[in-house]
């Protein structure tokens, strides 16, 4: 199948955008004013290189989905500021494409036509119209082309979610816990699914998840996101490298240590 | 409905392809592992929803003819006099008559013509004014408290300021019926704008959809069940201001016929003139339910 992609991959250059580098500095969200005032992210400093495969991970409710709408220009921060190669995010913006935790997909269009939406401005209706196809078939979704999200599982919702993400041609590929809602056979199949696009289309990913394995699965580095010193609000407690290339075997000795690990910052017992 | 930005919106979800898709889709289910489709989420088969249909005519005819034969009854008994109460024989021999004079075909015309430009006129203004406040906060705040002052003012306050402004014609008669049909298509559309999920809209704003194309593609459909309650109920609204515009002054259409008989005691003639605005106005109800329905069925 990966060849397939490739090949797919080398004849379609036009439009593509290469993978970019992002940095957060400083970056600082308060909630509310006064008394009410109520700091979810304080000091996320860290930069990803283009390309790169990042995991967020964090208990819920750390802040991790923040950091993420942050670099899309779905919410501006209080301080700091996300910086796509050279250009601070303001707005929504062009270069980020965002897959969220459930699939948000139109019930009224179908599952084509909600792909189509991803498609970035400009974008002519016969290129498009190829590019959509060409997207749905990677995700498995070519014969369902024409039905409509009720009419599909949720995996295959999922995955048209991510195929409208990547109609954008997206420098930074933000996924907020997208394989969160679905069970563990589907995940893991998704999980796959997600390193073939990788390959297929190089971009830098920022995944958010609350699930250590699918992070040591798929990230190049995994950021920890903890209570900051003073209490007031998340902040990196931990940054790591994952060992090994992906495919990475879910059964190695040395992830299942890491695994442990992960778990004791993230507060649970490791057994 | 038109998306520059997106190919696929002419192309529907077909039933006819899905049987297709469906064979297909074991195949690719076998090559990728992915689970085979689904049923389709239509609960009636199109078998169901058809015999299901001509069930429905005939059931919704049974208390109609019970009402015509008790009519019929009642007025063959003389517990009623004829001036009463006439026959439905004699409602049909006037309606005979007056379409032999060719004076009924016009009262029908006239009328359903203001229905229909003050239907439309008022509907759209009240979808135009219903978006803006619905999906603006400034307008929300600049105009929803004067809108609601006006719709508290009692229709019929109305007619002397249009006949004044406007004499009586057909300017004021028309007017008046765009007055009561803007109010239920701009109250359930501000409403339902309000409402529409925020995930969705939120995940358009993310792939750079906004104004125009955001409210065409995400927000209008996502209304559209609402938009059509409005207008069927300003539809409704506008047969009522149609009687009150042409019961207060006029000389054609099914208002004037219903005071002109009553000052002659005519009323056979009476009675007709509010059995045709009954089936009349179900007709074009029912026209408008049609319409919806399609409309659900593609934006919902």
């Amino acid at each position: 199948m990966t060849a397939v992609l490739s090949s797919e991959r080398a004849g379609n250059h036009a439009g593509t955008s290469s993978a970019l580098p992002v940095s957060f500095r400083g970056l600082r969200r308060t909630f509310g004013t006064g008394n009410a005032a109520h700091t979810v992210l304080q000091d996320v400093t860290f930069d990803v290189a283009a390309g790169e495969v990042l995991a967020i991970l964090g208990p819920s409710g750390c802040g991790k989905s923040t950091l993420l709408r942050a670099a899309a220009g779905l919410d501006s921060p209080s301080a700091g500021s996300v910086v796509i190669q050279d250009t601070p995010v303001h707005g929504i913006d062009p270069r980020c494409a965002f897959a969220f935790q459930e699939p948000r997909l139109l019930p009224w269009h179908t599952l084509q036509a909600n792909v189509a939406i991803g498609l970035p401005t400009g974008c002519s209706a016969k290129e498009g119209k190829a590019k959509v196809s060409r997207l749905l078939e990677l995700v498995g979704l070519d014969s369902f082309a024409k039905h409509r999200p009720r009419e599909v599982s949720g995996g295959m919702a999922q995955r048209a979610s991510l195929a409208r993400a990547l109609a954008r041609n997206p420098g930074v590929l933000l996924l907020d816990e997208p394989f969160g809602a679905l069970d563990a056979l589907t995940r893991i199949k998704m999980q796959d699914l997600l390193l073939d696009v990788h390959q297929a289309e190089p971009t830098t990913v920022l995944l958010v998840t609350h699930d250590v394995d699918e992070a040591l699965q798929l990230a190049d580095r995994i950021i920890v996101l903890g209570a900051a010193d003073d209490g007031q609000g998340a902040t990196i407690v931990r940054t790591v490298d994952v060992p090994g290339t992906r495919p990475r075997d879910r059964a190695s000795a040395e992830l299942a240590a890491l695994r442990v690990s992960l778990l004791a910052s993230l507060g649970v017992d490791g057994h | 409905m038109s998306n520059p930005g997106n190919p696929f919106l002419t192309g529907n979800s077909v039933a006819d392809e899905r049987a297709a898709a469906a064979t297909a889709a074991t195949a690719d289910a076998a090559r990728t592992g992915a689970l085979p489709a689904p049923a389709p989420a239509t609960g009636w088969s199109p078998a169901g929803v058809r015999s299901r249909n001509w069930a429905r005519l005939p059931l919704g005819l049974i208390i109609p003819a019970i009402l015509l034969a008790a009519w019929q009854a009642a007025s063959a008994t003389g517990l009623f006099s004829v001036v009463q109460l006439p026959p439905p024989a004699m409602v049909l021999g006037a309606a005979g008559e007056l379409l032999g004079r060719g004076e009924l075909g016009t009262h029908i015309a006239i009328s359903t013509q203001r229905v229909v430009i003050g239907f439309l006129i008022g509907a759209a203004l009240g979808l135009i004014l219903g978006a803006t406040v619905g999906l603006s906060k400034i307008a929300d705040a600049l105009l929803a408290p004067t809108i609601g002052a006006l719709r508290a003012v009692p229709s019929l306050a109305w007619v002397p300021l249009l006949i004044l402004w406007l004499k009586i014609g057909e300017d004021s008669k028309v007017t008046l019926i765009i007055i009561g049909a803007f109010f239920p298509v701009f109250t359930t559309v501000s409403l339902a704008l309000r409402h529409v999920d925020r995930n969705l809209v939120e995940a358009a704003r993310a792939f750079g959809l906004k104004g125009v194309r955001l409210l065409t593609t995400v927000q209008l459909p996502a209304v559209v069940p609402a938009v059509f309650s409005g207008l069927r109920l300003a539809l409704a609204q506008a047969w009522l201001f149609l009687v009150a515009a042409e019961l207060i002054a006029s000389s054609m259409g099914l208002g004037f016929l219903l005071i002109d008989s009553q000052n002659n005691g005519r009323t056979d003639r009476l009675f007709l003139a509010i059995v045709l605005l009954a089936v009349i106005g179900k007709l074009t109800d029912a026209l408008l339910g049609l319409a919806e329905k399609w409309a659900v069925k593609r934006w919902a």
